[in-house]
């Protein structure tokens, strides 16, 4: 067996090089038409122009902080366009692709960012939870619902995304342990981007991520995260198997974190530039367009209309955020509980009165 | 129809968990230990046997996992009950309590709920090794989106752990385990309709010359206190809080209104217990009635000790007529 070492590659799970060239694997066949590569190609593009604009928001002062995608569009629209309609999705707070492919729109995406809610979507409607900000947390309930899932007797499964650092943390270790011995169905989709802030893999890991999966009992594949027909194609198998009660799979997509970890943080510091280099050459968007345009079934003017929407997209978000109104100050005290308990009663009461001391003393100046 | 018995406290929750099984077949019991065995206090016992596997689940050991998942089958639409074997035993699950359990619904701005219960074994007094008396009640009733209640007897342990679970809120259960084996009267045939609601606290004694509160394993120690005090002529009120987070003031000032003093008790260190933030409100809230400053009887500044020092460190009917007899002092 080809083990590797955890930041040397052994083999990985390849369907299209990062030349553009389509490759067959015995395990993992894949019928997509050139249509379905094209819508691929969309949604990758896009979600990489809503990426880029939420960075300059944050940079103009409209956002608080981003945490931005750049570099893993295969692995999010890869796995997230596997989802059938009824899977669930538990998300980290990078998972802008995964979000696009379970239509929620880009700007519910900035509420957490822009600080005026915690969540901006409703996860019943879309089948994909409220990003998780504490890492690792969400893999124990996604392996909860899918627990559930079990006890509904029904054919759903649940994809769990996650980071190279949260494999160290106790939860997923935890969630592990309850998807082995319950079964349960449940993909762990590991977004392997090799730097968890400033600290690489080797803090991490020995061993290659996915071969943790053996010591808990359950497969553990390594797919090229940067391949958006692999992700698709290994995502669609394991949760196939998940929701025919075959249980968990880890997945790691191997791949590479291209921008900040946040826009607070500075990669110079802990990085070398010819590792960027090097990890441009295997973009995920740069070899499906190659692929198309060596498969020459593409229309002269598509690339153009992609960009050209990318840019509506774009303009739009932009002013949805610039114009997007802060919550009153009242909303502190909304759904805390069921119901309103009388002390929370009691600090809305005091606080409106004390904002309403101020209305009366401009009113009289 | 009535159909009273008496009981003790572990076995009134037992037959409430039974009742919660029967009534909604979303309730599920997780925990370790709570299948085969019925859990370590036996409240559990034979839920399994009647109920399954599926709705009855030994997991495995580790307690941020239990907590966690039962985040899951919440958001999937089911009622977890999780058991933590010991109090001290909780710390692990901290982080997916505090974090995840208690916000889901603030962050979800409502549109998701997680009526999660967990259930505490709490409190010292049953000679047991360190981590396994301890009483973590405050850390819980300072999170917000956390309801916290403690029982006292086997009546209230039958209908608060069926209120709890019925509630859309996540609840943290404290259990006397000191009181396990305690007996009450319980009637078991009857519904929810006539219970005290579960955020109300309840005059377990009246009396009228001070107001003596407590919850959990201490209500009966209070009780036992007061009737000490009416042998030297005076007058107890006893107060059974039963929740902690959200606390019910309005009962509070309406018997120290009454009273005019006003002593709190717990196991809980007194620095910055539930005592500390009871007094704080009720001296804003009744000043000009109170005689004397609200006074605390609660476990020392110092973690839990050595169970020979036990008896030392837990308030006793003594300590708590000391403080009762200085309020009269001032």
């Amino acid at each position: 067996m080809d083990t590797g070492t955890a930041a040397a590659p052994p083999e990985l799970i390849q369907l299209l090089t990062p030349e553009g060239e389509r490759t067959d694997h015995p395990d993992y066949p894949l019928e997509l038409s050139t249509e379905d590569i094209k819508d691929l190609y969309r949604d990758l593009v896009l979600v990489r122009r809503i990426d880029t604009e939420a960075i300059a928001l944050q940079r103009q002062g409209e956002l608080g902080i981003w945490a931005s995608l750049l570099g893993q569009e295969a692995a999010q629209i890869g796995s997230g366009r596997a989802l059938g309609p009824n899977d669930m999705a538990f998300p980290t707070y990078r998972e802008h692709g995964v979000a696009w492919c379970r239509g929620i729109d880009p700007v519910q995406l900035l509420e957490l960012y822009r600080g005026v809610s915690h969540g901006g979507w409703n996860p019943k409607d879309h089948r994909f939870h409220l990003y998780t900000i504490v890492i690792g947390s969400q893999t124990l309930h996604a392996t909860g619902y899918a627990m559930g899932i079990q006890r509904d007797g029904t054919e759903e499964a649940v994809i769990v995304y996650f980071g190279d650092g949260a494999t160290s943390q106790g939860d997923v270790n935890e969630a592990f342990v309850w998807a082995s011995v319950f079964n349960t169905p449940t993909v762990f989709f590991c977004q392997n981007n090799q730097w968890a802030i400033s600290e690489p893999l080797e803090r991490q890991s020995r061993i290659p991520l996915y071969q943790r999966a053996l010591g808990f009992g359950f497969p553990g594949i390594r797919v090229d995260g940067n391949d958006v027909l692999a992700c698709y194609a290994v995502t669609k198998k394991a949760m196939r198997a998940a929701r025919e009660g075959q249980g968990p799979t880890l997945i790691e997509a191997f791949t590479y974190r291209m921008g900040a970890h946040t826009t607070t943080d500075d990669p110079t510091r802990y990085r070398l530039a010819s590792d960027l280099e090097a990890w441009k050459l295997k973009d995920p968007i740069e070899r499906v367009r190659s692929y198309l345009v060596r498969n020459g079934q593409v229309a002269a003017d598509f690339f153009a209309a992609i960009d050209e929407e990318a840019a509506k997209v774009g303009a739009s978000f932009r002013e949805a955020c610039r114009t997007m109104p802060d919550p009153p100050p009242l909303a502190i005290f909304d759904h805390v509980y069921t119901e309103e308990t009388p002390i929370i009663r009691e600090e809305r009461d005091q606080f409106a009165a004390y904002l309403d001391s101020f209305v009366d003393e401009e009113a009289t100046r | 129809m009535s159909d009273t018995a008496k009981m003790t406290l572990s076995r009134a929750l037992n037959a409430g968990l039974r009742k919660a099984l029967e009534n909604d077949p979303k309730v599920l019991i997780m925990g370790e230990d709570v299948g085969k065995l019925g859990g370590v206090f036996r409240v559990t016992d034979g839920l399994q046997k009647d109920f399954g596997e599926h709705r009855v689940v030994d997991t495995p050991l580790a307690e941020s996992g239990i907590v966690g998942t039962a985040i899951g089958l919440a958001l999937r639409g089911y009622r977890p009950v999780c058991e933590i074997q010991f109090d001290g035993f909780v710390y692990p699950a901290f982080d997916q309590i505090v974090s995840q359990l208690a916000k889901m619904r603030y962050r979800s701005r409502g549109k998701l709920s997680l009526p999660v219960t967990i259930r505490i074994p709490c409190g010292g007094g049953i000679g047991a090794v360190e981590h396994h008396s301890e009483s973590p009640e405050v850390l819980f009733a300072h999170t917000a989106g956390l309801r916290v209640v403690a029982c006292a007897g086997a009546a209230d342990a039958f209908a608060m752990i069926q209120q709890s679970i019925s509630c859309d809120d996540p609840v943290i259960f404290f259990e006397p385990k000191r009181r396990y084996w305690d007996k009450g009267d319980v009637d078991v045939a009857d519904g929810l309709a006539s219970a005290l609601p579960l955020d109300r606290a309840k005059v377990a004694l009246e009396g009228s010359d001070v107001t003596l509160l407590s919850y959990g394993p201490l209500v009966r120690t209070s009780i036992e206190a007061a009737m000490a005090a009416k042998e030297d002529g005076r007058s107890v009120e006893v107060l059974d809080l039963r929740s902690l987070s959200p606390l019910d003031m309005e009962t509070i000032t309406a018997s120290v209104r009454k009273t005019g003093r006003c002593v709190v008790a717990h196991e809980a260190p007194a620095y910055a217990g539930m005592g500390a933030e009871i007094a704080a409100r009720v001296t804003e809230q009744c000043f000009y009635n109170l005689e004397a400053p609200v006074l605390r009887v609660g476990g020392f500044a110092t973690p839990y000790p050595p169970s020979r020092l036990e008896d030392h460190y837990l308030p006793d009917l003594d300590r708590i007529l000391d403080a009762v007899d200085r309020t009269f002092g001032w």
